[in-house]
């Protein structure tokens, strides 16, 4: 039975429910013993969202100084601790900005192997499926080594639960900051909005939306949906929507079970950042569009009149 | 002011990959500079024409082609390349960091490095760690936002939900690009005539002493992904798609 460690991330709202799928990659085919680490929240608070998963022990990992909020490079030293404490042979996290970022600061720091943004993973025989040129293809690739470290791509790996009781721990690090890099202050950009990349239905929205108003129609299905909503490179370069809502090559890359292109014409730069998606339904006025030659459902009409449709009879649906 | 921009040799976002030999690809197709590298190299090519004084260098990994790429990043403004040369498109990113710093730490003292947030190839998102790690800087990557004041830097990274971290580091550090940076410019055929005149030396990763044999990670198998095939069109009136559509997503796909 191996010890596998999971880099936990949570929001203001607690555990981030994208953590399950990772947590359901760790526990593997063994029955794996499972320590999350929490950096960021009380191990306490976090223990029941954590152990329906089938989390053994939560750690919570601090260091005595006064720069751990505004420090990811201290961080990134009192998890190396940690994991060495611990005795953990791979640890996974989220493939998410914060996630990919913390990970390779430790995997840099302790010159471990690292594959980021995996889809699949192989604990026994220490291998990972990743995508290669934006989805084109997927790798399978050995990490050498007593001690690896993986993210993973949110939805990719679908959480089932395995529900044990956690014991809580504290882990008290004795790091230093290395100084240098000061996090100053986040800023909020568009408050409330759902993360793109974690979200398990995207609605999105290309260049016939026209005006940024009109995403208030995407808005009102996404709600009903529990979705976030999504653009294409064509409406953020028309300043109809901020950079941060990009799907594609130079945006973000998205692996939803539901994908609802509303006005796309199928771009190969949008389709590299959304093509993974379990289930991909296009919305578009030309019958002819390249996307309807790379979808599972399509849909020939205006997105003006169909998306306010598609929102009543969501509404009207049975819960 | 000395500046650094790791640039990789990449095939284009259109090309067809084509899987040859288990592992590999057929590297006929059109290659480009990987784009979130091209942000770096615009702008480290502002920050020194800004500055009135100061240097632009390319660094790359890669293949004896790559200086195609070079090329491309010269005709941006930069003013000279370094090719590490390798055998292979793939090199892990651990031993790619080492050819770098070896590579820049043998040319000058750098002020700042500009790489890409990631490789659109391997994309192993790690790389600019990996070297900051190497010559003991403070990095931060996926940034939009970069002002230089004072021998220090300021950038604002993108985190999600709608969020940017503001960051603060000394220089020399490490500045991993992405979209939103700036609007690499389309160069003019002037710039593309003087590019071909400017200086790029070649090393051989050996001759750096990188033991490529060594490295912690390797791909055992490429598998190309089968497009989608063509839609299941739906009929019918606005409602009675819309009506089809959802009972179908319920059913048949079970995604809602
Ligand atoms: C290096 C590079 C990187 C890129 N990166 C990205 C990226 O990250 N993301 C990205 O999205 N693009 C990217 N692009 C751009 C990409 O090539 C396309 O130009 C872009 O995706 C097109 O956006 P679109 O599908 O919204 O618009 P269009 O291609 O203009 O398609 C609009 C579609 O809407 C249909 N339509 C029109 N009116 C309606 C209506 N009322 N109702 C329904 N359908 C309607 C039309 O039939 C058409 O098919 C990149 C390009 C390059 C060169
Ligand atoms: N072979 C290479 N040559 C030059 N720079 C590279 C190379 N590989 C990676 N980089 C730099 O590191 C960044 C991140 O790459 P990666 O870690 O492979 O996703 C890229 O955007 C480049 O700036």
């Amino acid at each position: 039975m191996a010890k596998i460690g999971v880099l936990i991330e949570t929001s203001d709202e607690g555990v981030k429910e994208a953590n399950g799928g990772v947590i359901t990659a760790a526990r593997g085919e063994a029955g794996n013993e499972i320590y999350a680490f929490v950096l960021n929240a009380k191990a306490a608070d976090c223990r029941n969202a954590l152990q329906q998963y089938g989390v053994a022990k939560v750690v919570e990992v601090s260091a005595d100084a006064a720069a751990w909020v505004s420090s990811p490079d201290l961080q990134a030293r009192a998890l190396a601790e940690a994991i060495k404490h611990f005795e953990i042979s791979t640890l996974l996290g989220l493939s998410s900005a914060q996630g990919r970022d913390l990970l390779a600061r430790l995997a840099a720091l302790i010159d471990a192997p690292l594959v980021q943004d995996c889809s699949g993973i192989n604990l026994a025989e220490g291998t990972v499926k990743k995508s290669h040129f934006s989805g084109k293809t997927f790798a399978t690739i050995k990490l050498n080594g007593n001690l690896r470290i993986c993210s993973i791509r949110p939805n990719t790996i679908e959480a089932q639960p395995a529900p044990v009781e956690a014991e809580v721990l504290t882990f008290q690090a004795a790091v230093q900051d290395p100084g240098g890099l000061v996090v100053k202050e986040v800023k909020k950009t568009a408050p409330g909005s759902v993360e793109l990349t974690e979200a398990n239905i995207i609605i999105t929205g290309g260049r016939p939306i026209g005006a940024a108003e009109n995403y208030k129609i995407l808005r009102e299905c996404a709600e009903v949906l529990g979705a976030a909503v999504g653009a294409s490179r064509a409406v953020v370069d028309a300043g109809f929507a901020p950079h941060s809502m990009q799907v594609g090559q130079t945006g973000k890359t998205v692996s939803p079970k539901l994908y609802i292109a509303c006005g796309l014409s199928g771009s190969v730069q949008h389709f590299a950042g959304m093509k993974t998606s379990r289930v991909i339904v296009a919305i578009n006025t030309d019958k002819d569009a390249p996307i309807f030659n790379k979808c599972d459902y399509g849909l020939v009409g205006d997105l003006f009149e169909i998306v306010p449709v598609l929102t009543a009879v969501l509404k009207e649906q049975p819960q | 002011m000395q500046i650094y921009v790791c640039v990789k040799h990449v095939p284009d976002t259109a090309a067809k990959i084509t899987v040859v030999g288990g592992t590999g690809f057929a590297e006929t197709c059109k290659f480009v500079i990987n784009p979130y590298d091209e942000y770096g190299v615009e702008e480290a090519v502002q920050i020194v024409s800004r500055a009135g004084q100061g240097e632009v260098v390319i660094v790359t990994v890669g293949r004896e082609n790559a200086v195609n790429t070079m090329r491309s990043a010269l005709a941006l403004g930069a003013h000279r390349g370094i090719l590490v040369k390798t055998d292979a498109q793939f090199l892990d990113s651990n031993l790619t960091s080492q050819a770098l710093k070896k590579a820049i730490v043998q040319d000058g003292s750098p002020d700042i490095i500009f790489t890409g947030k990631q490789s659109i190839d391997s994309e192993g998102m790690q790389t600019p760690y990996r070297l900051a790690q190497a010559l003991g800087l403070p990095v931060a990557t996926e940034v939009v936002d970069v002002k230089i004041n004072d021998r220090r830097a300021v950038v604002e990274r993108e985190i999600g939900g709608g969020s940017r971290e503001v960051v603060e580091m000394p220089l020399p550090c490490v500045i991993g690009a992405t979209k939103g940076l700036n609007e690499p410019h389309y160069p003019k055929l002037p710039d593309i005539m003087r590019a071909k005149k400017k200086e790029i030396r070649k090393i051989d990763i050996r001759a750096l002493g990188v033991d490529i044999a060594d490295g912690p990670t390797q791909i055992l198998k490429l598998d190309p992904v089968p497009e989608r095939s063509r839609a299941k069109m739906l009929q019918g009136s606005t409602r009675e798609m819309v009506e089809e559509l959802v009972r179908r997503l319920k059913e048949e796909a079970k995604v809602l």
